[in-house]
């Protein structure tokens, strides 16, 4: 198992080579580089300004160049801000939690709901729960998050109020109301209407695949065997059928991870949850190269990780794979 | 001819696949909404509204009969304006899917069938891409190629088509190379290699032609996903840059106002929706129509 651990993360070692040489060229291509400001700056001289390229070695081979990068990027260190005058990292790191609460959070909703929509859907196909569920799913699927988002904004938000205080029902903007820094319970309160943005789409696609995939399962031998030497209907689906059919959804949610960030991007630009992806938005608006590069290497990075886990957990869920 | 034997019709696969494609109810419908989508905003022209008139007298108009879809900020009227987007949107969306679907087919393609080294390299690279976060890539490209000096970049239309098709092959490339691994091996392609067919032919004429419904397929689902994608791009503001309306920018628009006129965001979006949901029910037809394990009786 640790061996193969090993291995797969050795494996991801070419991967990360090839998308840190595509971000690599991609900054020194970057519109002046880093010395667009200093180019601006009529009190710097052409001599000068050449001295400065000597010493950030930028007259180096591109080669020398990607290596000092890369080493650089290895010890965390991703350059400063353009715009904040602030380490990348280092702001980076504030964001971090932020999204990874948003996202774990639209994560556990999602299978909270999709998980027993899939097996129920599985159970009794085609029946009214089903064929309801298919029409609800299909159109789950093809919401933008992006519109659900200002919709449930102006539904929850604009349009309804407390009917008590004539307070939003809802809060929009943020991670907590003012005053309420660090409170669990207004976090969670704050997190409602992200959360539900972020999972209704997914909660669509997986229990759509729940379903066909328990459906696949029910037909196979092990299932009848299980049947016909009398175990009951909750035993069969629950510890025969569901855990076979639950490791294809594992590969799913792994390949799926960059998908789940592209649409905290969303929601964090739309409710200004102070994430990395409304760092990013931000970033991209005010051309700040470092900190764009620095978030989508991380981001890569988490996803990266992300995968691995999956891999194991997917190991670990199914005997049948053996790690040498 | 044997009395029996000539009972049976004759059918191309086309027809045949036509017909139990319209079979599925949902998917025929589907082909009429889209079409008529697609029809509305090529006939965009007619409209008596020009997309960027501005009107600031009466701005934030409701809904009515003479402006149907209401009026945004500027007092333009938002009806020419969403079927001026459409012709953007559905442009952008079926021009990425072919772009990547092309690629995605030439990839997969030399992968499954040569197999070795290259196979081996090809499919490091998808994965490379396969882990790149899609939308911080697509923003960050967006936001840099349109700085570039070059005349084409200066054209954000072109490069939002570019940048979606470059990072969206690697799904039908993984799709096709999984199809090509089975289907090198099956015995007509032995039999025309046998008979000297060169690997050009054998992957053109032989294996090729056997993949297009699983591409089809795929390709509507590219589509759905590449019409998302520009719309959320240009949402976010690094799509297709104004005054060319889209239905994403129009969206975002709609969001500043959301205090002054909270229904502007509904029709962009409601298009945006109607357009995919229809793109996935004729993909869940072609499915349908192109598995030969989906019994249709005939009515």
């Amino acid at each position: 198992m640790s061996t193969y651990a090993l291995r797969r993360v050795l494996q991801t070692i070419p991967i990360v080579f090839i998308i840190s040489i595509l971000l690599f060229l991609m900054v020194r291509a970057a519109p002046g580089g880093p010395l667009t400001a200093a180019r601006r700056n009529p009190n710097i001289s052409k001599e000068q300004l050449e001295a400065i390229e000597e010493r950030l070695g930028l007259n180096d081979p591109l080669m020398v160049q990607y290596g000092r990068w890369m080493g650089n990027m290895l010890r965390g260190e991703m350059g400063e801000s353009i715009k904040f005058r602030r380490p990348v990292s280092e702001m980076i790191g504030e964001r971090i939690p932020n999204t990874l609460i948003l996202v774990g959070a639209s994560f556990f909703v999602t299978l909270l709901f999709a998980v027993p929509i899939g097996i129920l859907s599985a159970r009794k196909p085609y029946s009214l729960f089903d064929y309801s569920m298919t029409t609800i799913t299909f159109i789950g699927q093809a919401i933008p998050v992006y519109w659900l988002g200002l919709g449930l904004i102006v539904i929850f938000y604009v349009t309804l109020k407390n009917p008590f205080t004539g307070d939003p029902l809802f809060p929009v903007g943020g991670m907590n109301s003012r005053g309420q820094e660090g409170n669990l319970l207004d976090t969670l309160w704050h997190l409602v209407l992200p959360v539900s943005a972020l999972s209704l789409g997914w909660i669509a696609w997986y229990s759509r695949f729940l379903r066909s995939s328990m459906l696949d399962v029910l037909h196979e031998d092990y299932v009848r065997t299980a049947r016909a030497k009398g175990l009951g209907e909750r035993l069969v689906y629950y510890r025969h059928a569901l855990r076979n059919a639950i490791l294809p959804l594992v590969t799913l949610i792994a390949l799926d991870l960059p998908s789940l960030f592209a649409g905290a991007l969303f929601v964090e630009t739309i409710f200004s949850w102070p994430g990395m992806g409304r760092l990013f938005w931000d970033a991209a608006k005010g051309r700040d190269y470092p900190v764009l590069l620095g978030v989508v290497m991380i981001t890569a990075v988490l996803i990266i990780v992300c995968n691995i886990i999956a891999d194991l957990a997917y190991g670990w869920l199914d005997p049948q794979v053996k790690y040498e | 001819m044997n009395e029996a034997l000539t009972t049976v019709r004759e059918q191309s696969m086309t027809t045949l696949i036509l017909r139990r494609f319209f079979k599925h109810r949902l998917a025929g419908i589907a082909v009429g909404v889209l079409a008529v989508l697609v029809l509305a905003s090529l006939l965009a022209g007619l409209s008596p509204y020009n997309p960027t008139d501005q009107e600031p007298t009466n701005h934030f108009e409701e809904p009515n009969s003479v402006h149907w879809f209401g009026t945004d900020e500027l007092g333009r009227d938002v009806f020419s304006r969403i079927l001026y987007g459409g012709r953007v949107s559905l442009a952008v969306g079926l021009i990425s899917t072919f772009l990547s679907i092309f690629l995605g087919v030439v990839v997969g393609a030399l992968s499954g069938y040569f197999g070795g080294l290259l196979d081996a390299t090809l499919m490091r690279i998808t994965d490379a891409f396969l882990t790149f976060p899609t939308i911080f890539v697509l923003i960050l490209l967006g936001a840099f190629l349109r700085e570039q000096q070059l005349f084409i970049l200066q054209n954000s239309i072109f490069v939002v088509i570019i940048i979606i098709a470059a990072l969206s092959w690697m799904w039908p490339a993984r799709l096709v190379r999984g199809l090509f691994l089975v289907l090198r091996e099956k015995e007509f392609v032995a039999a025309s290699r046998a008979l000297g067919g060169s690997n050009t032919r054998l992957i053109v004429r032989h294996i090729l032609p056997n993949c297009v419904g699983p591409i089809l397929v795929s390709g509507t689902l590219q589509m759905a996903s590449a019409i998302i994608t520009e719309s959320g791009l240009s949402y976010l503001g690094f799509g297709v840059q104004p005054p060319t309306p889209t239905w994403g920018s129009i969206l975002s628009t709609a969001q500043s106002q959301i205090f002054r006129a909270p229904w502007l965001g509904f029709f962009p979006g409601f298009m945006i929706f109607i357009t995919v949901m229809a793109i996935n029910y004729i993909g869940d037809g072609l499915r349908d129509a192109f598995d030969p394990y989906v019994i249709h009786t005939e009515k």
